[in-house]
Protein backbone atom coordinates (compact mmCIF):
# COMPACT_ATOMS: atom_id res chain seq x y z
CA UNK A 1 0.00 0.00 0.00
CA UNK A 2 0.93 3.91 -0.92
CA UNK A 3 1.92 5.35 2.39
CA UNK A 4 1.32 9.10 2.10
CA UNK A 5 3.63 11.72 4.09
CA UNK A 6 2.70 11.81 7.61
CA UNK A 7 2.18 15.29 7.53
CA UNK A 8 -0.48 14.74 4.99
CA UNK A 9 -2.59 11.82 6.58
CA UNK A 10 -2.84 13.90 9.63
CA UNK A 11 -4.01 16.68 7.65
CA UNK A 12 -6.46 14.28 5.39
CA UNK A 13 -7.82 13.27 9.09
CA UNK A 14 -8.31 16.25 10.54
CA UNK A 15 -10.25 18.13 7.30
CA UNK A 16 -12.31 15.22 7.64
CA UNK A 17 -13.11 15.71 11.51
CA UNK A 18 -13.23 19.24 11.20
CA UNK A 19 -15.87 19.28 8.83
CA UNK A 20 -17.80 16.51 9.85
CA UNK A 21 -18.27 17.66 13.61
CA UNK A 22 -18.49 21.14 12.69
CA UNK A 23 -15.09 22.44 14.89
CA UNK A 24 -11.41 22.91 15.03
CA UNK A 25 -9.72 19.24 15.46
CA UNK A 26 -6.37 18.92 16.93
CA UNK A 27 -4.53 15.46 16.68
CA UNK A 28 -5.33 14.68 20.50
CA UNK A 29 -8.36 15.91 21.04
CA UNK A 30 -11.02 13.06 21.83
CA UNK A 31 -14.45 13.71 20.37
CA UNK A 32 -15.93 11.43 21.91
CA UNK A 33 -15.52 12.21 25.18
CA UNK A 34 -16.75 16.02 24.50
CA UNK A 35 -20.46 14.33 22.87
CA UNK A 36 -19.85 15.85 19.56
CA UNK A 37 -20.07 12.82 18.04
CA UNK A 38 -23.29 11.39 16.82
CA UNK A 39 -23.96 7.66 15.72
CA UNK A 40 -24.10 9.10 11.92
CA UNK A 41 -20.86 10.38 12.95
CA UNK A 42 -19.44 6.92 14.08
CA UNK A 43 -20.24 5.16 10.84
CA UNK A 44 -18.89 8.30 8.76
CA UNK A 45 -15.84 8.09 10.28
CA UNK A 46 -15.72 3.93 10.00
CA UNK A 47 -15.95 4.34 6.20
CA UNK A 48 -13.79 7.66 6.02
CA UNK A 49 -10.85 5.72 7.45
CA UNK A 50 -11.37 2.29 5.57
CA UNK A 51 -11.97 4.95 2.40
CA UNK A 52 -8.52 7.21 3.23
CA UNK A 53 -6.23 3.45 4.22
CA UNK A 54 -7.80 1.43 2.18
CA UNK A 55 -8.41 -1.31 4.90
CA UNK A 56 -11.80 -2.94 6.54
CA UNK A 57 -12.92 -1.91 9.98
CA UNK A 58 -13.43 -5.57 11.43
CA UNK A 59 -15.48 -5.87 14.67
CA UNK A 60 -12.16 -6.76 16.52
CA UNK A 61 -10.96 -3.16 15.51
CA UNK A 62 -14.23 -1.73 16.72
CA UNK A 63 -12.74 -0.43 20.31
CA UNK A 64 -13.33 3.55 20.60
CA UNK A 65 -9.31 3.65 21.67
CA UNK A 66 -9.11 3.04 17.99
CA UNK A 67 -10.92 6.02 16.94
CA UNK A 68 -11.14 8.67 19.78
CA UNK A 69 -8.46 11.04 17.98
CA UNK A 70 -6.82 11.67 14.76
CA UNK A 71 -3.57 10.70 16.20
CA UNK A 72 -5.13 7.15 17.32
CA UNK A 73 -7.25 6.76 13.89
CA UNK A 74 -3.51 7.04 12.27
CA UNK A 75 -1.67 4.58 15.05
CA UNK A 76 -4.32 2.24 14.24
CA UNK A 77 -4.41 3.00 10.30
CA UNK A 78 -0.69 2.00 10.81
CA UNK A 79 -1.12 -0.93 12.67
CA UNK A 80 -3.53 -2.57 10.38
CA UNK A 81 -1.02 -1.75 7.58
CA UNK A 82 1.65 -3.48 8.69
CA UNK A 83 -0.13 -6.42 9.67
CA UNK A 84 -1.24 -6.89 6.30
CA UNK A 85 2.59 -5.83 4.67
CA UNK A 86 4.07 -8.55 6.80
CA UNK B 1 -43.96 2.61 -15.47
CA UNK B 2 -40.44 4.11 -15.08
CA UNK B 3 -37.78 1.09 -13.72
CA UNK B 4 -35.04 0.21 -15.34
CA UNK B 5 -34.82 -3.24 -16.46
CA UNK B 6 -34.17 -6.63 -13.91
CA UNK B 7 -30.51 -6.77 -13.25
CA UNK B 8 -29.71 -10.37 -13.95
CA UNK B 9 -29.09 -13.43 -11.90
CA UNK B 10 -30.84 -11.60 -9.01
CA UNK B 11 -34.78 -12.54 -8.52
CA UNK B 12 -37.35 -11.13 -10.18
CA UNK B 13 -39.06 -8.61 -7.87
CA UNK B 14 -41.20 -7.05 -11.04
CA UNK B 15 -42.63 -10.86 -11.98
CA UNK B 16 -43.29 -11.29 -7.64
CA UNK B 17 -45.18 -8.15 -7.36
CA UNK B 18 -46.61 -8.35 -10.54
CA UNK B 19 -48.60 -12.01 -8.91
CA UNK B 20 -49.71 -10.66 -5.67
CA UNK B 21 -50.66 -7.28 -6.48
CA UNK B 22 -54.44 -8.07 -6.03
CA UNK B 23 -54.05 -9.23 -2.59
CA UNK B 24 -52.24 -6.34 -1.14
CA UNK B 25 -55.73 -4.33 -0.15
CA UNK B 26 -56.93 -7.64 1.91
CA UNK B 27 -53.77 -7.78 3.54
CA UNK B 28 -54.16 -4.64 4.58
CA UNK B 29 -57.37 -4.88 5.69
CA UNK B 30 -57.12 -8.01 7.33
CA UNK B 31 -54.09 -6.71 8.93
CA UNK B 32 -51.82 -9.54 8.26
CA UNK B 33 -49.19 -10.97 5.95
CA UNK B 34 -50.44 -14.47 4.90
CA UNK B 35 -47.36 -17.00 6.17
CA UNK B 36 -48.07 -18.65 2.79
CA UNK B 37 -46.71 -15.01 1.22
CA UNK B 38 -43.56 -14.59 3.82
CA UNK B 39 -42.56 -18.11 2.36
CA UNK B 40 -43.38 -17.05 -1.09
CA UNK B 41 -41.05 -14.35 -0.62
CA UNK B 42 -38.18 -16.32 0.55
CA UNK B 43 -38.60 -18.56 -2.34
CA UNK B 44 -38.09 -15.95 -4.54
CA UNK B 45 -35.28 -14.99 -3.18
CA UNK B 46 -36.25 -11.72 -2.24
CA UNK B 47 -34.20 -11.75 1.34
CA UNK B 48 -30.56 -12.62 0.17
CA UNK B 49 -30.50 -9.60 -2.46
CA UNK B 50 -27.80 -7.92 -0.48
CA UNK B 51 -26.00 -10.45 0.81
CA UNK B 52 -23.20 -12.23 -0.69
CA UNK B 53 -23.28 -15.55 -2.80
CA UNK B 54 -21.39 -17.08 0.13
CA UNK B 55 -23.80 -16.62 2.84
CA UNK B 56 -26.66 -18.09 0.05
CA UNK B 57 -27.74 -14.05 -1.48
CA UNK B 58 -27.73 -12.37 -4.78
CA UNK B 59 -24.65 -10.79 -4.39
CA UNK B 60 -26.61 -7.58 -5.16
CA UNK B 61 -25.27 -3.89 -4.76
CA UNK B 62 -26.96 -1.12 -3.34
CA UNK B 63 -29.20 -0.35 -6.44
CA UNK B 64 -29.72 -3.61 -6.53
CA UNK B 65 -31.46 -3.88 -3.57
CA UNK B 66 -32.93 -0.52 -4.05
CA UNK B 67 -34.92 -1.74 -7.23
CA UNK B 68 -36.32 -4.81 -5.47
CA UNK B 69 -37.98 -2.24 -2.78
CA UNK B 70 -38.88 0.01 -5.38
CA UNK B 71 -40.67 -2.71 -6.73
CA UNK B 72 -42.16 -4.57 -4.14
CA UNK B 73 -42.86 -1.08 -1.93
CA UNK B 74 -45.01 -0.43 -5.13
CA UNK B 75 -47.31 -3.28 -4.19
CA UNK B 76 -47.44 -2.98 -0.18
CA UNK B 77 -45.59 -1.10 1.88
CA UNK B 78 -45.70 -3.84 4.78
CA UNK B 79 -44.14 -6.69 2.33
CA UNK B 80 -41.95 -3.69 1.46
CA UNK B 81 -41.37 -3.05 5.08
CA UNK B 82 -40.86 -7.64 5.85
CA UNK B 83 -37.73 -7.20 3.53
CA UNK B 84 -36.29 -4.33 4.87
CA UNK B 85 -36.17 -5.24 8.68
CA UNK B 86 -34.28 -8.61 7.35
CA UNK B 87 -32.33 -6.78 5.32
CA UNK B 88 -31.42 -4.27 8.42
CA UNK B 89 -30.57 -7.33 11.00
CA UNK B 90 -28.74 -8.60 8.06
CA UNK B 91 -26.84 -5.83 7.33
CA UNK B 92 -25.45 -5.10 10.96
CA UNK B 93 -24.95 -8.79 11.25
CA UNK B 94 -22.73 -8.90 7.75
CA UNK B 95 -20.94 -5.40 9.02
CA UNK B 96 -20.40 -6.27 12.82
CA UNK B 97 -20.47 -9.63 13.36
CA UNK B 98 -17.96 -12.24 14.10
CA UNK B 99 -17.03 -15.16 11.37
CA UNK B 100 -19.02 -17.50 13.44
CA UNK B 101 -22.01 -15.36 13.54
CA UNK B 102 -22.32 -14.52 10.08
CA UNK B 103 -21.96 -18.40 9.12
CA UNK B 104 -24.89 -19.32 12.07
CA UNK B 105 -27.01 -16.53 11.37
CA UNK B 106 -26.78 -15.13 7.91
CA UNK B 107 -27.65 -18.44 5.26
CA UNK B 108 -30.85 -18.40 7.57
CA UNK B 109 -31.87 -14.92 6.95
CA UNK B 110 -30.87 -14.90 3.37
CA UNK B 111 -33.22 -18.44 3.14
CA UNK B 112 -36.09 -16.61 5.12
CA UNK B 113 -35.82 -19.92 7.32
CA UNK B 114 -35.58 -17.27 10.19
CA UNK B 115 -37.64 -13.71 10.16
CA UNK B 116 -35.83 -10.99 11.82
CA UNK B 117 -37.20 -8.14 13.89
CA UNK B 118 -35.24 -4.82 15.15
CA UNK B 119 -35.82 -4.11 18.53
CA UNK B 120 -35.13 -0.51 19.48
CA UNK B 121 -37.60 1.72 20.34
CA UNK B 122 -39.05 2.40 23.86
CA UNK B 123 -42.02 4.35 25.67
CA UNK B 124 -38.96 6.84 26.34
CA UNK B 125 -36.48 6.26 23.78
CA UNK B 126 -37.83 6.87 20.03
CA UNK B 127 -35.35 9.07 18.52
CA UNK B 128 -32.80 9.66 20.79
CA UNK B 129 -32.23 5.81 21.20
CA UNK B 130 -29.21 6.52 23.36
CA UNK B 131 -31.93 6.51 26.19
CA UNK B 132 -33.06 3.27 25.95
CA UNK B 133 -33.67 1.48 29.46
CA UNK B 134 -33.76 -2.01 28.22
CA UNK B 135 -31.14 -4.31 30.54
CA UNK B 136 -28.65 -6.92 29.04
CA UNK B 137 -27.30 -8.39 32.22
CA UNK B 138 -24.68 -10.72 32.08
CA UNK B 139 -24.45 -13.47 34.33
CA UNK B 140 -21.35 -15.86 33.38
CA UNK B 141 -22.00 -17.03 29.76
CA UNK B 142 -25.42 -15.87 29.47
CA UNK B 143 -26.60 -12.61 28.79
CA UNK B 144 -30.17 -11.67 30.32
CA UNK B 145 -32.19 -9.12 28.49
CA UNK B 146 -34.73 -7.33 30.25
CA UNK B 147 -37.22 -4.53 28.77
CA UNK B 148 -40.12 -3.98 26.54
CA UNK B 149 -40.10 -2.59 22.88
CA UNK B 150 -42.27 -0.72 20.98
CA UNK B 151 -43.94 -0.72 17.75
CA UNK B 152 -41.59 -3.96 16.10
CA UNK B 153 -42.45 -4.25 12.43
CA UNK B 154 -42.86 -7.81 12.39
CA UNK B 155 -42.80 -8.53 15.86
CA UNK B 156 -45.71 -10.67 15.71
CA UNK B 157 -44.25 -13.71 13.92
CA UNK B 158 -40.72 -12.88 14.05
CA UNK B 159 -38.04 -15.69 14.96
CA UNK B 160 -35.12 -13.45 16.12
CA UNK B 161 -35.20 -9.92 17.28
CA UNK B 162 -31.88 -7.53 17.52
CA UNK B 163 -32.52 -5.66 20.80
CA UNK B 164 -30.86 -2.24 21.50
CA UNK B 165 -30.16 -2.53 25.23
CA UNK B 166 -27.24 -1.50 27.99
CA UNK B 167 -24.49 -3.35 29.19
CA UNK B 168 -23.71 -1.86 32.18
CA UNK B 169 -24.64 1.80 31.11
CA UNK B 170 -23.16 0.66 27.65
CA UNK B 171 -25.47 0.52 24.34
CA UNK B 172 -25.12 -2.89 23.01
CA UNK B 173 -26.91 -4.98 20.46
CA UNK B 174 -27.93 -8.31 20.76
CA UNK B 175 -30.10 -11.29 19.20
CA UNK B 176 -32.73 -12.78 20.78
CA UNK B 177 -34.44 -15.71 19.33
CA UNK B 178 -38.65 -15.82 19.40
CA UNK B 179 -39.12 -18.70 21.36
CA UNK B 180 -36.76 -18.10 24.65
CA UNK B 181 -38.86 -18.14 27.58
CA UNK B 182 -40.05 -14.81 28.53
CA UNK B 183 -40.42 -13.50 25.29
CA UNK B 184 -44.17 -11.76 25.20
CA UNK B 185 -45.40 -10.23 21.92
CA UNK B 186 -48.36 -8.07 22.22
CA UNK B 187 -50.04 -7.12 18.52
CA UNK B 188 -50.33 -3.46 17.75
CA UNK B 189 -53.71 -3.23 15.48
CA UNK B 190 -55.41 -0.71 13.33
CA UNK B 191 -52.49 1.53 13.12
CA UNK B 192 -52.52 4.18 10.27
CA UNK B 193 -50.44 2.81 8.17
CA UNK B 194 -48.34 -0.86 7.41
CA UNK B 195 -51.88 -2.50 8.74
CA UNK B 196 -50.26 -5.86 7.03
CA UNK B 197 -46.64 -5.68 9.30
CA UNK B 198 -47.82 -7.74 11.83
CA UNK B 199 -46.56 -4.82 14.12
CA UNK B 200 -46.20 -5.59 18.13
CA UNK B 201 -44.70 -4.50 21.20
CA UNK B 202 -42.55 -6.82 22.51
CA UNK B 203 -41.69 -7.65 26.58
CA UNK B 204 -38.43 -9.44 27.22
CA UNK B 205 -38.60 -10.87 31.03
CA UNK B 206 -35.21 -11.64 31.79
CA UNK B 207 -34.86 -13.91 28.41
CA UNK B 208 -31.29 -15.67 28.83
CA UNK B 209 -29.51 -16.07 25.62
CA UNK B 210 -25.74 -17.28 25.83
CA UNK B 211 -22.96 -14.55 24.91
CA UNK B 212 -22.51 -15.28 21.49
CA UNK B 213 -25.53 -13.31 21.00
CA UNK B 214 -24.18 -10.10 21.66
CA UNK B 215 -22.98 -8.62 18.42
CA UNK B 216 -20.42 -5.89 18.03
CA UNK B 217 -18.40 -4.81 21.62
CA UNK B 218 -20.45 -2.98 24.60
CA UNK B 219 -20.29 0.29 23.70
CA UNK B 220 -20.26 -0.10 20.36
CA UNK B 221 -23.99 -1.28 19.56
CA UNK B 222 -25.87 1.87 18.75
CA UNK B 223 -23.34 3.91 16.76
CA UNK B 224 -22.13 0.82 15.06
CA UNK B 225 -24.22 -1.87 15.02
CA UNK B 226 -28.02 0.06 15.50
CA UNK B 227 -26.51 2.58 13.27
CA UNK B 228 -25.65 0.31 10.17
CA UNK B 229 -28.96 -1.42 10.40
CA UNK B 230 -30.70 1.99 10.80
CA UNK B 231 -28.54 3.26 7.71
CA UNK B 232 -29.42 0.08 5.75
CA UNK B 233 -33.24 0.71 6.77
CA UNK B 234 -33.16 4.49 5.24
CA UNK B 235 -31.69 3.09 2.48
CA UNK B 236 -34.54 0.27 1.77
CA UNK B 237 -37.26 2.52 2.81
CA UNK B 238 -36.66 5.60 0.60
CA UNK B 239 -36.65 3.39 -2.37
CA UNK B 240 -39.99 1.56 -1.41
CA UNK B 241 -40.70 5.22 -1.00
CA UNK B 242 -39.91 5.64 -4.52
CA UNK B 243 -42.10 3.01 -5.59
CA UNK B 244 -44.94 3.88 -3.45
CA UNK B 245 -44.69 7.23 -5.76
CA UNK B 246 -44.14 5.50 -9.19
CA UNK B 247 -47.19 3.63 -8.75
CA UNK B 248 -49.41 6.30 -7.40
CA UNK B 249 -48.45 8.42 -10.00
CA UNK B 250 -49.54 5.91 -12.63
CA UNK B 251 -52.65 4.92 -11.39
CA UNK B 252 -53.26 9.40 -10.94
CA UNK B 253 -52.04 9.59 -14.53
CA UNK B 254 -54.18 6.87 -16.19
CA UNK B 255 -57.51 7.95 -14.03
CA UNK B 256 -56.76 11.67 -15.64
CA UNK B 257 -56.73 10.42 -19.09
CA UNK B 258 -59.55 7.99 -19.17
CA UNK B 259 -62.06 9.09 -16.60
CA UNK B 260 -64.93 11.77 -18.18
CA UNK B 261 -67.00 14.26 -16.57
CA UNK B 262 -69.59 16.49 -18.57
CA UNK B 263 -67.37 14.22 -21.36
CA UNK B 264 -64.28 16.18 -20.92
CA UNK B 265 -61.45 13.88 -19.84
CA UNK B 266 -60.19 14.96 -16.36
CA UNK B 267 -56.74 15.22 -18.23
CA UNK B 268 -58.22 18.48 -19.84
CA UNK B 269 -58.29 20.39 -16.52
CA UNK B 270 -55.35 22.45 -15.77
CA UNK B 271 -54.91 22.06 -12.63
CA UNK B 272 -55.22 17.99 -12.74
CA UNK B 273 -52.29 18.38 -15.13
CA UNK B 274 -50.35 21.34 -12.46
CA UNK B 275 -50.95 18.33 -9.71
CA UNK B 276 -49.77 15.78 -11.98
CA UNK B 277 -46.86 17.88 -13.07
CA UNK B 278 -45.46 18.33 -9.67
CA UNK B 279 -45.99 14.88 -8.46
CA UNK B 280 -44.11 13.52 -11.94
CA UNK B 281 -41.20 15.61 -10.89
CA UNK B 282 -41.18 15.19 -7.14
CA UNK B 283 -41.36 10.98 -8.04
CA UNK B 284 -38.53 11.12 -10.35
CA UNK B 285 -36.17 13.45 -7.83
CA UNK B 286 -36.62 10.79 -5.29
CA UNK B 287 -35.34 8.43 -7.55
CA UNK B 288 -32.34 9.95 -8.53
CA UNK B 289 -31.40 11.33 -4.99
CA UNK B 290 -32.02 7.13 -4.18
CA UNK B 291 -29.68 6.80 -7.41
CA UNK B 292 -26.94 8.81 -6.12
CA UNK B 293 -27.43 7.52 -2.43
CA UNK B 294 -27.20 4.12 -4.04
CA UNK B 295 -23.76 5.26 -6.09
CA UNK B 296 -22.07 6.43 -3.41
CA UNK B 297 -22.87 3.55 -0.94
CA UNK B 298 -21.52 1.63 -3.91
CA UNK B 299 -17.87 3.60 -3.68
CA UNK B 300 -18.50 2.96 -0.10
CA UNK B 301 -18.31 6.80 0.37
CA UNK B 302 -17.89 8.69 4.05
CA UNK B 303 -20.68 10.64 2.61
CA UNK B 304 -23.11 7.53 1.66
CA UNK B 305 -24.78 7.60 4.98
CA UNK B 306 -25.66 11.37 4.96
CA UNK B 307 -27.18 11.38 1.31
CA UNK B 308 -28.96 8.62 2.11
CA UNK B 309 -30.76 10.66 4.97
CA UNK B 310 -31.29 13.22 2.12
CA UNK B 311 -32.77 10.30 -0.11
CA UNK B 312 -34.94 8.77 2.42
CA UNK B 313 -36.00 11.96 3.36
CA UNK B 314 -36.73 12.92 0.19
CA UNK B 315 -38.57 9.63 -1.25
CA UNK B 316 -41.14 10.24 1.98
CA UNK B 317 -42.06 13.40 1.19
CA UNK B 318 -42.61 12.20 -2.81
CA UNK B 319 -44.82 9.45 -1.53
CA UNK B 320 -46.94 11.68 0.93
CA UNK B 321 -47.33 14.08 -1.70
CA UNK B 322 -47.78 11.78 -4.93
CA UNK B 323 -49.55 9.87 -3.11
CA UNK B 324 -51.95 13.16 -1.21
CA UNK B 325 -52.51 13.95 -5.41
CA UNK B 326 -53.31 10.94 -6.24
CA UNK B 327 -56.06 10.77 -3.59
CA UNK B 328 -57.35 14.14 -4.79
CA UNK B 329 -57.77 13.41 -8.76
CA UNK B 330 -59.14 9.84 -7.91
CA UNK B 331 -61.71 11.47 -6.19
CA UNK B 332 -63.99 8.49 -4.73
CA UNK B 333 -62.20 6.07 -6.26
CA UNK B 334 -59.06 7.52 -3.98
CA UNK B 335 -61.16 6.63 -0.88
CA UNK B 336 -62.73 3.68 -1.79
CA UNK B 337 -61.45 0.26 0.79
CA UNK B 338 -59.40 -1.43 -2.05
CA UNK B 339 -57.55 2.01 -3.45
CA UNK B 340 -54.26 1.82 -4.05
CA UNK B 341 -53.46 5.40 -3.71
CA UNK B 342 -55.75 5.78 -0.45
CA UNK B 343 -53.80 3.19 1.28
CA UNK B 344 -50.39 4.24 -0.16
CA UNK B 345 -51.82 7.89 1.39
CA UNK B 346 -51.95 6.22 4.81
CA UNK B 347 -48.65 4.42 4.90
CA UNK B 348 -46.40 7.32 2.97
CA UNK B 349 -47.12 9.07 6.53
CA UNK B 350 -45.60 6.45 8.19
CA UNK B 351 -42.77 6.47 5.92
CA UNK B 352 -42.43 10.06 7.15
CA UNK B 353 -41.99 8.91 10.52
CA UNK B 354 -39.80 5.65 10.85
CA UNK B 355 -36.02 5.38 10.25
CA UNK B 356 -35.30 8.99 11.32
CA UNK B 357 -38.52 11.66 11.00
CA UNK B 358 -38.82 13.84 8.39
CA UNK B 359 -37.75 16.74 11.59
CA UNK B 360 -34.98 14.87 12.47
CA UNK B 361 -33.77 14.31 8.99
CA UNK B 362 -34.22 17.99 8.07
CA UNK B 363 -31.84 18.78 12.10
CA UNK B 364 -29.29 16.55 10.60
CA UNK B 365 -29.32 17.88 6.41
CA UNK B 366 -29.24 21.49 8.30
CA UNK B 367 -27.00 20.70 10.34
CA UNK B 368 -24.21 19.36 7.89
CA UNK B 369 -24.91 22.54 5.56
CA UNK B 370 -24.15 24.82 8.88
CA UNK B 371 -21.11 23.07 9.59
CA UNK B 372 -19.62 23.42 6.14
CA UNK B 373 -20.01 27.24 6.65
CA UNK B 374 -18.10 27.49 9.98
CA UNK B 375 -21.31 26.98 12.36
CA UNK B 376 -20.27 25.35 15.79
CA UNK B 377 -22.54 24.21 17.70
CA UNK B 378 -23.12 24.95 21.52
CA UNK B 379 -22.47 22.35 23.93
CA UNK B 380 -25.73 20.04 24.73
CA UNK B 381 -26.67 19.01 28.11
CA UNK B 382 -25.12 15.74 27.54
CA UNK B 383 -22.10 17.27 26.21
CA UNK B 384 -21.43 19.38 28.98
CA UNK B 385 -22.27 16.13 31.64
CA UNK B 386 -19.52 14.61 30.02
CA UNK B 387 -17.64 17.10 29.82
CA UNK B 388 -17.68 17.73 33.33
CA UNK B 389 -17.76 13.66 34.28
CA UNK B 390 -15.35 12.07 31.79
CA UNK B 391 -16.80 10.21 29.00
CA UNK B 392 -18.02 6.54 30.71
Amino acid sequence: MPTAPATTTVDDVLVFLTAALGTEVGPDDDYFATGLADSLFALELVTFVEHRFQLTVEVEDLAIDNFRTAARIIDFARTRSGAAAS
Amino acid sequence: MTQAAEPTGLPDAAEFAAAVRHEAADWDRSGTLPERVRKAVAAAGLFGVGLPGRYGGAGGGPADLGEVCARIGGVCSALRGLLTVQEMVAAALLRWGTAAQREQWLPQLARGDRFAAFAATEAAAGTDLAGVQTRIDEDGDQLVVTGRKLWITFGRTAGVFLVLGQIAGRPSAVLVEGDRPGVRREPVEDQLGMRAAEIAHVDFDAVRVPRDHLVGPPGMGLTHVIGTALDHGRHTVAWGCVGMAEACLDTAADHAAHRLQRGVALAEHQLVRAELARASVRAVAARELCARAARLREQCDPSAVAETVVAKYTAAGAATAVSGAAVQILGAAGMAPDSLAGRFFRDAKVMELIEGSQFVSELHIAGRLLRRHGYRPAPTERTRTVIQEGPR
